[in-house]
Parts: structure tokens; C-alpha cells; sequence
């Protein structure tokens, strides 16, 4: 598909100029932003004992996945109920090329983005042609149906007992004694800061703004040139090649891709998350994935600190967890993140900017994305 | 402007990295003493449950009774002055699940080892991760043939009967009683089922068997298995499948009007769980009498033989430690798991490290008598539980044992054999070691 046009009302020469130095920006930015998530990351997963490095890598795939969804809904306005369907794509073809094919981590990883996107292609195109409650309606079908078909073909897919891979062996320059959860936070890591590159950069480039063209007024933005269903079938491959990453790497972090990990739920936490890490920011999927990694177990933990019955004790965390996220919506409607924005005050000081929020300015304003 | 909003911005984006990393450590704790989990004065184990999902009916029990079990032994001192903990987390027997709640046990609750771990697609997750970290992963339960391997998984132990012996038992029955009958096989979809499967093909003739039929646990609808097993014209069906399904399955066969002779794994028959499944199901219309004259076996005393002195422990123990749930086939199971456990943590002896525990069984295991009908299989290579069961029926809506305990070993074509020697009584306290 074309580049879309540059949303902005430069023209001629000065627009090509600006472009160039507004590229340079946004990519010097987005690398600036990797490397210091890298040491962030490189640090923390030192620092962190094994448990902890595993929660570090689960919570590196949620963010992948999340990262794309919030893409999706937040950037072109989009919903989707079949997220973890499309992890589960990912998870698959990971754990059937690493495990029956003996392919190699990264390449698996990477056919795992290609098959998702392909899967996201063919719902994407069906779901650019649906709006609100139908699209929510036709991705949660294929939410509930994709993971069933793992049990309908237990030959090839394991059924409900699920594929094993082999955990990845770290490296042996590392030593013999580097744990294997930090090789796996570091993997899902470098997945997810691979993922924050991507997606920052296309926030900010033409795609994106196309995405926010489409997802605020579709008539304006086809008036300006833009074929809406293309776009939105491009933002539903974009976040579906990004779930299919996460999948993958979940099933690298688990070694194990079996329906229990993909049910409904999964997609619905998902949406959830996004929303209350705060929808269309980056820094909002990290808190998401953070949510989706510690919540149940402070809610297990809760759960057990009263003395009762096994029976209301083992049903009870998933009361809590909606309980919290039903809270969590009421206090803070733009998420957590933009509760962080407004107790800084950073919004007042600083209107167009200061947060990594991909969504910075509507279409209808001046400029574009500009920052 | 633009670059001190960009510096603003790092600074914040590390911050939230740095907050969600700090919280993220959070709860992180570490153990002082060189073997993890166990001190001067207690030991902990964890284990993985479903206490919610498909297969917790029944066995959501399990791990409280060991619990209560454990509970007696610590109100006594404990064992080798230490008293016994264990850690329950609820897996919902999804293998997703069980590979997230044992990587917690092990890397943070820092346990001792993994205890009575719930289920074989569950359980199978696992069983690499505890060996490569050579943590103990004592008496799995589950009676699949994967634990039954000293060499390659030396740190994971089985215990009770393994699926393959239980069919080739249940197989010579069939054979013995029921010849020349058609048998339809109704399965769960993994090694449990085909594990049984196999030990049942092992004895009867396969011309005899006209049609077997696999389940996903996690579905409702066992309408197409059952069907199909019935037209296959199936006078005998074989069940080898956790309660619910033996439910579901005997509801579909009464909705079909299909009254084939039952026979069913001991893992699926326990009746007060099937019964009450079966009450729900149907808002009361059914009960017990849809597994009435069903034929399974045992390796324990029945549940209801409250003559026996080991069932009569175990009721005292449960009326005083674990009275919440109903006395019955999966308490009794959770407190004989648990003396199992009780007993090579004695043998293993007062210097507890995590090898000791897995030598001591390697050793003396074969020799542990408890409340088992049968002997244990345990030597360094065969990590296998009990050898063999006896034969029983659902009367009145209980087990009944009869015929004797019967042994063999899991290998095609090896020989099903009496087992005579007595059980041995329980001790007035503690437990008692050979």
C-alpha cells in the first residue's frame, strides 16, 4: 500500500525538508527510547531473582501483544475481542517449528509475525468491513474458535494436553550458571523493545497518522485520499503480526503452547489491560502488561489472607481481579497512565506533549504529529 | 521546547520502568538454609491442584486431606522433629496454568519439592523444569507412565497404579467375565487415556473392541462419543476418564437410552463425587444409580469399609482436621499420598537434603507398607507406584472390593499375579517404616 500523505499542512520544498528532519526526530527518539529500555531491562533482569526474571519476561510478551492491540483500538479505533486467538497463531507456530522442525529461535519467532499477519489479514479484511458491537462480535468468535481448533486436530496440535518445546539453552559464553529465566527475560525483552521501535515509529510516521485519519472521521479521511478499509486492515495485520510475536514468545517463556493458555479470557484481559494501562500510550501497555503479570497473584494472595473455605478461597481471585479492574476503570477513565499524566501535572506544563503517548494530537488539529 | 519535552519524557519512561520493575520485585524472598524449604523445624512442599475447572470436583479435595493429614502428624511433633507444610495452588488443570504456579512454587516460595502434583496433561508440563532444577517432585497424582522413569526424570515419582497396569487388570476381568462382548472404549485424550487404553488392548482380543472415542477435557458435550459407541453396537464401555466425564457420560448414555455394562478407571469412579455430579447435572433426577453395578478397582481400602483400621484413622483425622468436605474416595487418597510422603521424609532421615529424599525412595520405597493393598514398584530405575489393584463394583452406591489384590508390571504380556500378603495396621502415631 502507498505511503499515505503527510497529514500536515506544510507544501513544496519546506515540506519535504521538515519531513526529513521530522523522520530524523522520530527515529533518533524511538532509538534513544530502546537503548535506554534496554539498560533498564538488562538491569532489572540482574538485579531480579529467577521468579521474578520470569515475571519480567512475562510481563515483556504481554507488553508485546498489548503494544500492537493498543495500535489497534487506540491509533485507528478498532476493537478486538480476538487477540488471544491471534497469540495462540503465534504460540503454534512457534512450538511446531522449534519443536518438530528444530528451526532456530529467531526465525521461528519471525515466522510466527508472518503467519499471525497473515491470519490478521484475512480477519482484518473481514473486520474493516464491520463497526463497533459487529466487529466486537466477529473477533470474538474467532476468539473462541481459533483455540478450539487445537483440541478438533489433537494429531497435529497436541489437543488440550498442548505442544512442548525444549527451553531455550542460553548462550554458553554467559556460563554454565546463568539462569534460564533470565535468558527468557532477556528474550522476550529484546522481543518487546524490537516491538517499542516499531510501533513508536509508526505512531509517528504517515501510517499512524492515517490510522488516527480513519479512526476520528472516515468520510474526511477518504476525501483526503485514504482508502479507510486498507488502513484498517493495516492496523489489524500491524496488531496482529505484534500478538503473534507475543504469542510466540510466550510459548518460548512457557516452552508450551496448549489451549488452556489462549480461552477467552486471555483476549478479554487483554482489552482490559489496555484500557486500564491507558489506551493509545506505549508507556500505557507497560503498565497493562504489569497488571496482567502481578495482578493475580496479589489477588491470590488476598484471597488466601482470609481463613475460608477452599471452595470460596479458590474462586474468589477472579471476583477481586474484576472487582479491581471495575474500580480501576471508575477512578481512572483514561487509565493508569493518564492518572500518572495528570499527578504530574505534566499535561499542564507542557499541552502538546510530555508522555509517550501514541496518540498525541487528533487529525483535525495543525501539524500532524509533530513532536 | 521540543528537547526539553523529549528529556521530560525519557526521564518519565524511565521512571515507569523503574516503578514497574520495583514492583515487580516485590515479594521476592530468598532462603538462608543451603537446602531450600526445609529448617531445623518444618518442611515445605508445594503442590499444583485443580481446585477449580473441569476436574475439580472430587479432586479439589485431594490436597486438603493430605493437609489435614499432615496436620495430625505436626500436632504429634512432626516427622524427625519437623512439621510439614504444604503449599497449595489452584492450576485449574490447565497446563498453562500448573507451568506458571510450580515455577512460583519452586523460584519464590522456595519449596522443599512439588507434592502430589494433580493431573497428567497438567503434570507433563512441569516434570522438566523440576528435574533440570532438581527439585523433588514426589508422587505425582496421576497414574500416567511418564513418572515412571528413574533415569532420565530421577527426581519425579509416581504413585498409584499406573494406567497401563490398572487396563491390562481391568482387561483380564473383561476377558475372564464379560467374553466374547463388544467393547466400546470412552477416553480422555491424553496419556491417561491411552495409557489405560493400551494396558486393555494388552488382555482383550482386539477384534472385541468395536469402537473407542477420545474427549478434550475442557468440553461439555460427550453426545458424539457416546453416540458412536452405541451404534457401534458397544455391550461393554470402558471409561477412562476424570468424574465429570464418567458423568457426562453416563447422563448421555440415559438420555440415549444406552445401558451398556460400565466398567471405569478408579481415578473416575469415586461415587460420592459421580453422584453428586450426576444430582447437579441433572437438577436432582439422577444419582449414584447411574453408576450402579459399574466395575472398577482399587488399590486402597474402599472408602466406606469403615472396618478397616486405616479408613477408621483416616475419618478420625478428617472429622478433626478437614471436616468441611464429605469423607470419601479423594480425602482417603490425600491422607494415603500423604503417609506416603510422611514415611520417606522419615527414611530419608533427620539431615534432609533434596537428594536424600529421592534415595531414600530409590532404596527402601518397595518396602513402605501403608494403607496400600498392593506393594510399591519404587527401585532406582522404576519410579512406578503401586503394583497392581484389586477388582471391585459399585454396590449400593459404594466400591466393593473383591477377588483379592492383583500385581503386574506395565510391559506387554507380563503376568497378572495374586498378591497375598496382609495390610499391615496403622501405627498408634506417627508413621511406621521398614
Amino acid at each position: 500500500m502507498s505511503a499515505p500523505a503527510d497529514m500536515g499542512a506544510h507544501s513544496g520544498a519546506d515540506s519535504a525538508s521538515s519531513f526529513a528532519r521530522l523522520a530524523r526526530g522520530t527515529m533518533a527518539r524511538s532509538l534513544g527510547l530502546v537503548l535506554l529500555g534496554g539498560v533498564v531491562l538488562f538491569l532489572a533482569s540482574e538485579a531480579l531473582d529467577s521468579y521474578n526474571d520470569l515475571q519480567l519476561a512475562s510481563g515483556a510478551y504481554y507488553f508485546v501483544a498489548l503494544a500492537g492491540l493498543t495500535v489497534l483500538t487506540g491509533l485507528s479505533g478498532q476493537i478486538s475481542l480476538g487477540h488471544g486467538a491471534l497469540m495462540a497463531v503465534g504460540a503454534y507456530t512457534v512450538a511446531l517449528l522449534v519443536g518438530n522442525e528444530q528451526w532456530a529461535l529467531v526465525p521461528a519467532l519471525a515466522a510466527a509475525v508472518v503467519v499471525s499477519s497473515l491470519v490478521g489479514i484475512a480477519v482484518g479484511a473481514a473486520a474493516s468491513r464491520l463497526r463497533g458491537p459487529y466487529l466486537a462480535g466477529a473477533t470474538l468468535a474467532f476468539a473462541i474458535g481459533l483455540p478450539a481448533l487445537a483440541e478438533e486436530y489433537p494429531g497435529t496440535f497436541g489437543g488440550a494436553n498442548g505442544l512442548v518445546i525444549e527451553p531455550p539453552t542460553p548462550p554458553s559464553w554467559l556460563g554454565a550458571s546463568f539462569p534460564l529465566e533470565r535468558w527468557e527475560a532477556w528474550i522476550a525483552g529484546a522481543g518487546a523493545l524490537v516491538v517499542v521501535f516499531l510501533m513508536s515509529n509508526l505512531a509517528h510516521s504517515g501510517v499512524g497518522r492515517s490510522f488516527r485519519a480513519v479512526r476520528d472521521d472516515e468520510i474526511a479521511a477518504s476525501l483526503c485520499g485514504l482508502h479507510v478499509g486498507r488502513v484498517q486492515t493495516l492496523a489489524f495485520v500491524v496488531s496482529a503480526a505484534c500478538a503473534g510475536l507475543g504469542g510466540g514468545l510466550l510459548a518460548v517463556v512457557l516452552q508450551l503452547a496448549a489451549p488452556g493458555a489462549f480461552e477467552l479470557g486471555l483476549s478479554l484481559a487483554l482489552l482490559t489491560a489496555i484500557v486500564l494501562g491507558g489506551l493509545g500510550s506505549l508507556l500505557g501497555a507497560i503498565w497493562g502488561a504489569a497488571v496482567l503479570v502481578l495482578l493475580p497473584g496479589w489477588t491470590n494472595d488476598l484471597a488466601h489472607s482470609f481463613s475460608l473455605s477452599t471452595k470460596v478461597s479458590a474462586n474468589l481471585p477472579l471476583a477481586i481481579y474484576g472487582f479491581v479492574l471495575i474500580v480501576g476503570i471508575l477512578i481512572w477513565p483514561t487509565g493508569i497512565q493518564g492518572a500518572l499524566r495528570r499527578i504530574m501535572g505534566l499535561v499542564r506544563r507542557s499541552p502538546q506533549g510530555g508522555s509517550r503517548e501514541l496518540d498525541k494530537h487528533s487529525t483535525s488539529g495543525s501539524g500532524g504529529a509533530s513532536t | 521546547m521540543r528537547a526539553r519535552s523529549y528529556k521530560v519524557r525519557a526521564v518519565g519512561t524511565a521512571c515507569a520502568l523503574v516503578v514497574a520493575l520495583a514492583i515487580a520485585g516485590c515479594g521476592s524472598s530468598s532462603s538462608s538454609s543451603s537446602a531450600p524449604g526445609v529448617t531445623a523445624t518444618s518442611i515445605t512442599f508445594g503442590t499444583h491442584q485443580p481446585l477449580t475447572g473441569p476436574a475439580a470436583p472430587g479432586y479439589s479435595e485431594i490436597a486438603a486431606a493430605s493437609q489435614a493429614y499432615f496436620d495430625y502428624l505436626n500436632a504429634q511433633g512432626g516427622i524427625n522433629g519437623r512439621t510439614i507444610h504444604l503449599v497449595i495452588k489452584n492450576d485449574e488443570y490447565n497446563p498453562t496454568q500448573t507451568v506458571s504456579v510450580v515455577h512460583q512454587l519452586v523460584l519464590q516460595e522456595n519449596v522443599f519439592g512439588i507434592f502430589e502434583g494433580l493431573g497428567t496433561p497438567t503434570h507433563t508440563k512441569v516434570v522438566g523444569f523440576l528435574n533440570s532444577s532438581k527439585v523433588p517432585d514426589m508422587f505425582v497424582a496421576s497414574g500416567c507412565a511418564c513418572w515412571d522413569d528413574g533415569t532420565t526424570q530421577p527426581y519425579t515419582f509416581g504413585w498409584q497404579p499406573n494406567y497401563t497396569i490398572e487396563g491390562k487388570i481391568l482387561g483380564q476381568y473383561i476377558k475372564q467375565h464379560l467374553a466374547g462382548k463388544k467393547i466400546g472404549v470412552f477416553y480422555q485424550d491424553d496419556d491417561f487415556g491411552t495409557g489405560g487404553l493400551a494396558g486393555i488392548k494388552d488382555e482383550v482380543p482386539a477384534s472385541q473392541i468395536v469402537s473407542t472415542q477420545p474427549y478434550q477435557p475442557g468440553g461439555t458435550n460427550v453426545a458424539p462419543q457416546i453416540s458412536a459407541i452405541k451404534a457401534a453396537g458397544a455391550e461393554v464401555l470402558i471409561d477412562f476418564t476424570v468424574p465429570i466425564y464418567t458423568a457426562l457420560g453416563q447422563l448421555t448414555s440415559f438420555t440415549l437410552g444406552y445401558k451398556p455394562q460400565l466398567v471405569v478407571s478408579n481415578v473416575g469412579i469415586d461415587p460420592t463425587t459421580v453422584g453428586g455430579l450426576l444430582k447437579t447435572f441433572s437438577k436432582g433426577k439422577a444419582g449414584t444409580e447411574l453408576i450402579e453395578g459399574a466395575i472398577t478397582d482399587g488399590y486402597l481400602p474402599s472408602s466406606t469399609e469403615t472396618s478397616n483400621p486405616w479408613i477408621a484413622l483416616f475419618k478420625k483425622i478428617h472429622a478433626q482436621y478437614d471436616s468441611g468436605a464429605p469423607f470419601d474416595g479423594n480425602v482417603e487418597y490425600g491422607m494415603a499420598n500423604a503417609y506416603t510422603l510422611a514415611q520417606s521424609l522419615q527414611l530419608a532421615g533427620k539431615n534432609l537434603t533434596r537428594e536424600d529424599l529421592v534415595n531414600a525412595v530409590n532404596e527402601k520405597g518397595s518396602q513402605l507398607k501403608g494403607p496400600g493393598l498392593v506393594p510399591f514398584r519404587y527401585s532406582k530405575t522404576v519410579h512406578g507406584g503401586y503394583s497392581g489393584v484389586e477388582m471391585g463394583q459399585v454396590r449400593n452406591g459404594q466400591i466393593v472390593l473383591f477377588g483379592g489384590p492383583l500385581v503386574t508390571e506395565p510391559t506387554a504380556g507380563s503376568p497378572i499375579t495374586p498378591y497375598t500378603a496382609a495390610q499391615p495396621a496403622p501405627p498408634s502415631s506417627g508413621v511406621s517404616v521398614p
